[in-house]
């Protein structure tokens, strides 16, 4: 057992977070400069972060899932609007299903509650929607089907759009077995977990650079115990999740594909419960100005609401679990 | 990046389990009952003769000089054979190493990992506990020997100890941390009397008090330089608070196992909530098993946790306690031995809040010495 990064994941961490440093958003303004999101696109593209899941000569993915929650992670604590869940998502379905790559950049069609993938002709939503002109979605059978996108629809997450599937014509283009599906869902619960980590880091900061700064009954409020033990049970939560998150994210590639998807309901539920704690300490500890728009907590706590109902938060996991153990259908 | 044991891993791993196979005492899970107090010396030594006991530390005081993760997998193999943990030493031996001079070292660490001789400690007393620093125990020196005078509580195992690692001060102008120094001091001695205490689990053997009236501790038996006492508990204490150091995760995972076992048998016995709190159990004790992998992997680097190591300390509570309401909410009414047992795990997990720091203490360090909060 060894389970320290690569040297070459370390570069790609660093690489990650040079690009989030530079072009994430650090004020709810940022989400409005159009410059600032085609650039961090751009960015995101050339990297080639968005084919981690491509498929080598063998068909294997190019980068194990641990390389894209190090990504996923980055992303998420720079509050990244470029494309990264839904095309990751979308390529790992046409990699399983040996399919060709797509001519336009594709994200995946969830069901109106976002829980699982969406079978075609039933109402769907695209996640993760922006510059995406098509979405996969996956028959009871295991057929693989492309379906165009047209309007655009509300979403919780002011990082990421979504997409109406109108119900016309879809393509097929492959199929997917049951393990295939597995190995999918383990990729989809690990991504949306490192996603939640990195809002999680990224929401913790905010709150930890405020509470150094304002200054109440002539002291900063990061001295009150009561602020500083908030702040330290949400690193603590922090570090938890991240520890669930590792293995899962070696899980994806490592193990069985049952076993893949428990290790990651069981990371995704950990983390989920963490983030909505985590998220709602940072707007307490900003008091007033924690509940403005103008504060950036809401687009932290808005961007883990969207992670956690991706393939479900606590709840649909804790089920994953106890299937898992031979204890399924009584949640 | 790899979770699975390498091939000389995975053959100590069958080695073990076979060992396992023939040589399991049976006995309860650790600090629930005192039979397991009991035979635990007993259990020590057999680990130890059979070259699976001390895996990591020095070769020279009867360790193997391994990386740490052998230890962890003695744990994860005990858990799994329902053989009682691995006695927890380290935290001793750790301080030993890094504070004593080799006298020392050669007279203790032997007896102590091979389990000859047995070990408390004694730093907490009644009106020094989270303010260890204002500790009031002193220790007069009187030629070649130290005469102790003061009263320490909390001490685990004191019952049964031939030693004690013993916090005094030896310098009385000294306020605070400064001036106090570490000893190796002998138990058996008319000037020690202890007194055990009963847990609110009903367990009798895990701690109790001692008083120090002149009792004669030899000056060659200071554990470090004079004044150099505080970091020696600092560095007992950091390793108290790691789980992979405790052997916890499989503790906790195999309770959660036990727990298990009662919702298959009578799936229709159990409500929803009881069923989420096992999802909930299983989910933390996993999760605590890959910090351990997490941590030991950054071992690999020489990366030692000073700070850090109070998150670790409130993960591992948190599971423990998690595992506990578990434990009392699908067992613990079971009027029968299997209840009981599980009514001992909760009681118990109270205490993992309490001792090695209480948690209120571990967060006072995660805010001021992580996160750089001032103080107030
Ligand atoms: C099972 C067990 C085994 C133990 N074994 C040993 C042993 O072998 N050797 C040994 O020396 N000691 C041992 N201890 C003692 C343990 O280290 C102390 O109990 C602990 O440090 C707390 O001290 P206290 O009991 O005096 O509580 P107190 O310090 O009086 O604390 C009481 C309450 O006040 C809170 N509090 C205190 N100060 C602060 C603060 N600054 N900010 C916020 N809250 C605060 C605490 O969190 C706690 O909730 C053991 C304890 C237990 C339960």
């Amino acid at each position: 057992m060894d389970v320290r990064y690569t040297a070459e994941q370390r570069a790609l961490c660093q690489a990650a977070r040079r690009v989030i440093d530079r072009l994430g958003s650090r004020a709810v303004a940022d989400l409005a400069d159009e410059r600032r999101a085609a650039a961090l696109d751009e960015a995101v593209e050339s990297s080639g972060w968005r084919e981690l899941r491509a498929p080598d000569d063998r068909g294997g993915p190019i980068a194990s899932g641990v390389e894209v929650a190090i990504v996923a992670e980055e992303l998420g604590r720079g509050l990244a609007d470029a494309p990264f869940l839904g095309p990751t998502l979308a390529m790992e379905l046409r990699r399983l299903a040996r399919a060709s790559q797509a001519v336009d950049r594709e994200t995946v069609g969830l069901r109106r509650n976002l829980a699982a993938l969406a079978s075609p002709g039933e109402p769907a939503l695209a996640i993760d929607a922006r510059d995406a002109g098509s979405a996969l979605l996956l028959a009871a059978d295991g057929t693989l089907v492309a379906a165009g996108l047209h309007e655009k629809a509300g979403s919780i997450d002011l990082t990421r759009p979504m997409a109406l599937i109108p119900n016309t014509e879809a393509v097929t283009v492959g199929s997917l077995t049951e393990a295939d599906r597995q190995r999918w869902t383990a990729l989809a619960l690990t991504i949306t977990t490192a996603d939640l980590v990195g809002s999680m880091r990224g929401a913790l900061d905010l709150a930890v650079t405020y509470a150094g700064q304002r200054v109440q009954y002539g002291k900063q409020i990061g001295s009150f115990q009561a602020v500083a033990h908030l702040l330290a049970d949400a690193l603590v939560q922090i570090e938890g999740a991240r520890a669930a998150l590792l293995y899962a994210a070696w899980g994806v590639d490592s193990l069985a594909p049952p076993d893949a998807v428990a290790a990651a309901a069981s990371a995704k539920a950990y983390a989920a419960r963490g983030a909505r704690l985590v998220c709602e300490t940072c707007i307490q500890v900003h008091g007033g100005i924690g509940n403005t728009w103008e504060c950036l907590a809401h687009v932290y706590l808005r961007r883990t609401l969207l992670a956690t109902d991706v393939l479900g938060g606590v709840g649909p996991n804790l089920a994953r679990v106890l299937e898992h153990a031979g204890l399924g259908g009584h949640l | 990046m790899d979770f699975a044991d390498s091939a000389e891993e995975a053959r100590f791993r069958v080695r073990l389990r076979a060992w396992l196979g023939e040589n399991n005492p049976h006995l309860p899970a650790s600090s629930t009952s005192d039979e397991y107090w009991e035979k635990q010396p007993e259990w020590h030594r057999s680990l130890y003769r059979a070259g699976f006991f001390g895996l990591s530390w020095p070769v020279r005081y009867g360790g193997h000089d391994r990386p740490t993760v052998y230890d962890v997998i003695v744990d994860e193999e005990l858990a799994a054979a329902h053989a009682p943990p691995r006695p927890n030493l380290g935290y001793l031996v750790q301080a030993i190493c890094a504070h004593a001079n080799d006298d020392v070292k050669d007279r203790f660490l032997p007896d102590l990992i091979s389990g000859r001789a047995r070990w408390c400690q004694g730093f907490s007393e009644p009106d020094a506990g989270s303010d260890l620093a204002s500790l009031r125990t002193r220790a007069v020196r009187d030629s070649d020997q130290f005469i102790v005078t003061g009263h320490k509580v909390w001490t685990s195992y004191s019952d049964v100890a031939d030693w004690c690692l013993l916090l005094a001060r030896t310098d009385p102008d000294a306020r605070g941390h400064r001036g106090l120094s570490a000893f190796a001091i002998p138990m058996n001695q008319p000037g020690i009397t202890q007194r055990p205490l009963k847990m609110i689990s009903g367990v009798a053997r895990e701690f109790g008090e001692v008083t120090f009236d002149a009792a004669v501790v030899p000056a060659v038996n200071m554990i470090g330089s004079s004044g150099d006492g505080w970091a020696v508990a600092m560095t007992v204490l950091a390793h108290e608070r790691e789980p992979q150091e405790l052997g916890n995760a499989s503790r906790y995972r195999k309770t959660v196992k036990q727990l298990q076992k009662f919702l298959r048998d009578d799936p229709a016995g159990y409500d929803a909530e009881q069923f989420r709190q096992l999802a909930w159990a299983i989910v933390e004790s996993d999760m605590l098993a890959h910090l351990v992998s997490r941590r030991l992997s950054e071992r690999l680097d020489g990366l030692d946790h000073g700070v850090e190591g109070s998150i670790d300390k409130l993960l591992m509570t948190s599971v423990e306690q998690t595992v506990g309401h578990a434990a009392v909410d699908i067992a613990g009414a079971t009027h029968d031995e299997v209840g009981a047992s599980m009514l001992a795990t909760y009681l118990y997990s109270r205490a993992q809040s309490v001792m090695g720091g209480t948690a209120q203490i571990q967060r006072n360090l995660i805010a001021h010495r992580v996160l750089g909060m001032p103080r107030s």
